[in-house]
């Protein structure tokens, strides 16, 4: 056999708190697609990123070698030099540039100090034809369709005689059709000495088009499996994917039966004209008092669209559908709507749209419903004050006092401020997005402790994560997105990992 | 010995808020030494106030317009158009003074609604949108004063605006020399002051709330009492309380208490704060845009008529470079072009620290082209002081 076109041994890095990879040893043979699955949060990405050199040499254990030679990356340039060309979700293309400019953005043909654009031009059309573009190169990017920008975005890695692809969830954006076609594209480049390290979410793609796959699970290299000998499927991708045993970090409830239906959705739809697709197809979901209902799915499924969608809508998608709140069908023009119909919306991204950083943890806790403090308009501080202490004690908020900046406290601190903030305005259905997203522990204990209580109190809890322990542990019911759609609803005792991912995978 | 400790924790803990105050110190020492007293004479402070009065009202609104993270490019020349309109008004639509004053002040509302509309609505960048708008308010200056060149308003009630006093009581042989009306309004600030501070610590300790120990609490109060003293002192010496400081003190107390103790205020520092964390709690940030610069409008008109009734006429250059000098007065009083930072009382004192150094620099008699480049050097180092003591936890 030859000399594999990447090996990779014994990779370990290492972040603040985090093993993100763990002696990680992954080998790719030349003219392969090689599939890397994995949950999220699983190293896969850190892998290829210390592979591309945005983890420079050093800052990382283990060796890299590309046919045969050790290679030491202290930036993408070097990796791209090697004929590494890595393609990421989110695509590297200049919108407002045409074609031709993007495909020789950065190893520009010129001529003297001048570009030499009828070159650049007949070498453009020369590799897109390689891709099957059919496409003017004289188009700006941003016209084409994001399948098309895919695939100028490896024009533009074969320009510069890439022989390792590697494409990060490349079809998650992507039309069934587009899907298709991406993947015939790399059977032909395969055939033409172009090898590929396909990550991808989709089991039936990864069974289909791969050679090889390797399973990573919690920063560590699980199995590495041979396409060819039928050795691959879905269970045994999703059992390799899950296989982890899961402590008992959830706190137990009171079983109670359910109350009424509280808030309801009917065929929603979300239709983005940014990103001139779907987000959302004819979702429909319950929530009855006193449930935890966990919405889960792969990065990309629709969630965080969903909870934004629901919630006053702020961001301009097109809906259609109705929504019921105690059966009574409500429409929300923007978040103080739903507001004031007994919604509250925890953020995922809590230094992003969550939080105030600069503010203090007082006026972070009040600023949702600052009605509760103003007499006339005027803000009752001692009031304010006081409200503050008593969430922030009954939340255990470690805080050196209320006047700290939000800034200064530990990520699970802050979750629990944000959490503050919407149990302030005293809801009756709370969205949780992610809500222990980067935070150790300890602090997800509470946080599962404090959603426990708000349901006993007869709260109604929608709770999206992509953490599958933590949706089979918390939720009573699950709903499965992906795509956008529902592909899956099962109650907690027929829930378990691999069925959940089956319905995710879809 | 804890009384010490204690000073120094509030000079640490405080240290963005005092500096302003320690740097107006400064400067106002240095001058007063430099130009042997005639800087802090009742004469020349009184001067002064009048003088900073229409810059510092622009500088309050341009303080919450840098807070939701936008700039007011147009706010000079619409200042200037409407001073003129104010004139026009008075001289050729013989409106009464009683009516011009807040018929002006719609128009500034007006005028800000439509500035917030194109930035709003239209999402037009506000650096962009108000630079149109210091074209357009410049060509429509000159409109306005094209047939007449410089309107002269011959008016007294307008023009006390920007050069009357309040009036005396009388009472001839009582304290020859000093203003009776500004000493006894200085008395009664002093007294509310006191009452307000005290009824507000005791508010505090019956909810059991942290508050300054009572030896500093005492300083505080003596301190306080003694610069509102100097300051009455200083202004009954000489004619009392101008018209001008009058308008500043009260805009400044408005918008005070505005930012700092209302519903609204706290809605504007949110949006400053974090845009898309205030719409996701039910803030509409387009709301507040509008009313940011609607109020940065009516103060425009104020600052645009405090000029006019100052020069007594309205001028085709009236309101040049009006918005840098307010925009300085913002950055130097600590603003943050980051956005959800800054007081309108920090603005108010760097608006007097720009002009203190005009006004002391030209009683030394040093050269213009030096005194551009002294405040310039300034608003560097008020800035550079800003970002460095912000930094700390």
């Amino acid at each position: 056999m030859s000399v594999p076109i990447l090996e990779m041994k014994n990779i370990t890095k290492q972040f603040p708190g985090v093993k993100a990879l763990d002696d990680v040893s992954f080998k790719v043979e030349r003219e392969n697609i090689h599939c890397l699955v994995g949950e999220n949060g699983a190293g896969k990405s850190t892998l290829m990123k210390v592979l591309s050199g945005v983890h420079p040499h050093g800052s990382y254990e283990g060796e890299i070698y590309i046919s045969g030679e050790l290679q030491e990356y202290s930036n993408t340039r070097d990796s791209e030099k090697a004929g590494i060309a890595v393609i990421y979700q989110e695509l590297a293309l200049v919108p407002e540039m045409t074609v031709y400019e993007n495909v020789f953005l950065g190893h520009e043909i010129r001529r003297g100090i001048n570009i030499n654009i009828n070159e650049t031009i007949k070498q453009t059309v020369e590799v897109l034809k390689k891709v099957g573009l059919d496409v003017n190169p004289s188009t700006k990017v941003k016209y084409l369709g994001i399948g098309k920008q895919q695939l100028v975005e490896i024009a533009k890695a074969l320009s510069r005689d890439a022989k390792l692809l590697v494409l990060d969830e490349p079809t998650s954006a992507l039309n069934e059709s587009d899907s298709e076609n991406l993947l015939n594209l790399l059977r032909e480049l395969k055939k033409e000495g172009v090898t590929s390290i396909l990550i991808s979410h989709k089991l039936q793609e990864v069974i289909s088009v791969a050679d090889k796959v390797t399973v990573l699970r919690d920063g560590q290299s699980v199995i590495t499996l041979d396409g060819h000998n039928g050795e691959v499927n879905e269970d045994v991708l999703i059992k390799h994917m899950v296989g982890r045993s899961i402590e008992n970090i959830y706190p137990d409830r009171e079983k109670k039966p359910f109350g009424d239906v509280v808030f309801e959705v009917r065929d929603w739809s979300a239709y983005d004209p940014r990103r001139g697709r779907n987000l959302l197809e004819d979702v429909n979901i319950k929530l009855k008092k006193g449930e935890i209902v966990g919405i889960t799915g792969l990065m990309g499924a629709g969630r965080t669209e969903l909870a934004l969608s629901l919630f006053g809508n702020p961001v301009g998608y097109q809906i259609k559908g109705e929504m019921l709140i105690n059966g009574k069908p409500v429409s929300f023009s923007n978040p103080h709507d739903a507001i004031e119909a007994g919604l509250a919306y925890v953020t995922e991204d809590r230094k992003g749209n969550g939080l105030i950083l600069i503010q203090d943890v007082k006026s972070n806790i009040t600023i949702a419903n600052l009605d509760r403090i103003t007499e006339g308009g005027v803000i009752n501080e001692n009031a304010e004050i006081k409200d503050a202490r008593e969430y922030t004690e009954s939340l255990d908020i470690k805080t050196p006092s209320i006047n700290q900046k939000v800034l200064y406290l530990s990520g699970g601190n802050q979750q629990k401020v944000s959490l503050a903030k919407w149990l302030y305005v005293q809801p009756d259905v709370m969205i949780l997005d992610e809500p222990t997203r980067g935070i150790d522990v300890g602090a997800k204990y509470e946080i599962f402790t404090i959603m426990n209580s708000l349901v006993e109190q007869g709260m109604s809890i929608i709770m999206i994560s992509s953490e599958l322990p933590e949706i089979l542990g918390m939720a009573d019911r699950i709903y499965v997105v992906s795509s956008g759609r529902i592909t899956g609803e099962l109650q907690k005792e027929e829930a378990d990992q691999e069925t959940i991912m089956r319905f995710a995978t879809m | 010995m804890t009384f010490f400790k204690e000073i120094i924790q509030l000079l640490k803990k405080n240290i963005r808020d005092y500096g302003m105050f320690i740097a107006l110190f400064v400067i106002m020492a240095y001058f007063a030494i430099a130009t042997d007293g005639v800087f802090i004479s009742s004469r020349n402070i009184s001067n002064l106030l009048n003088q900073m009065g229409y810059i510092a009202v622009l500088a309050i609104g341009m303080t919450l317009v840098i807070v939701i993270r936008h700039i007011d490019l147009s706010v000079g020349f619409m200042a200037g158009f409407l001073g003129a309109i104010a004139a026009i008004a008075l001289t050729q639509w013989n409106l009464p003074v009683a009516l011009v004053i807040p018929l002006v002040m719609i128009f500034g509302i007006f005028a800000g609604l439509i500035t917030a509309t194109t930035i709003a609505r239209f999402g037009i960048p506000s650096f962009v949108a108000t630079l149109a708008g210091w074209l357009i308010y410049r060509g429509a200056l000159s409109q306005a004063t094209l047939k007449t060149g410089t309107i002269v308003i011959p008016n007294d009630s307008f023009n006390a605006l920007g050069n009357g006093y309040i009036p005396d009581l009388p009472l001839p042989n009582f304290l020859p020399g000093l203003h009776k009306l500004t000493l006894l309004l200085g008395v009664v600030a002093a007294v509310a002051f006191v009452i307000s501070e005290i009824s507000s610590r005791k508010k505090k300790m019956a909810y059991d709330f942290e508050v300054l120990s009572k030896s500093m609490f005492v300083v505080k109060i003596v301190f306080m009492l003694l610069l509102l003293g100097a300051i009455t002192y200083v202004l009954a010496g000489y004619n009392g309380l101008s018209w001008t400081a009058v308008i500043v003190l009260a805009v400044t107390l408005i918008y005070h208490f505005l930012t700092t103790q209302t519903y609204l205020g706290r809605h504007i520092y949110a949006v400053g704060g974090n845009p898309e964390a205030a719409e996701l709690s039910g803030i509409s940030v387009n709301k507040i845009t509008y009313v940011v610069f609607g109020s940065m409008g009516l103060l425009t008109a104020l600052s645009g008529m405090l000029f006019a009734s100052r020069l007594q006429s309205a001028t085709t250059t009236a309101g040049t470079l009006f918005e840098l000098d307010a925009i300085a007065a913002a950055y130097v009083g600590g603003v943050s072009s980051a956005g959800g930072v800054g007081k309108v009382t920090g603005s108010l004192v760097g608006a007097i620290v720009m002009m203190s150094l005009t006004n002391g620099m030209n009683l030394m008699g040093i050269d213009i082209s030096t005194q551009y480049m002294v405040r310039g050097a300034v608003l560097v180092l008020a800035v550079i002081f800003d970002v460095a003591t912000r930094k700390r936890v």
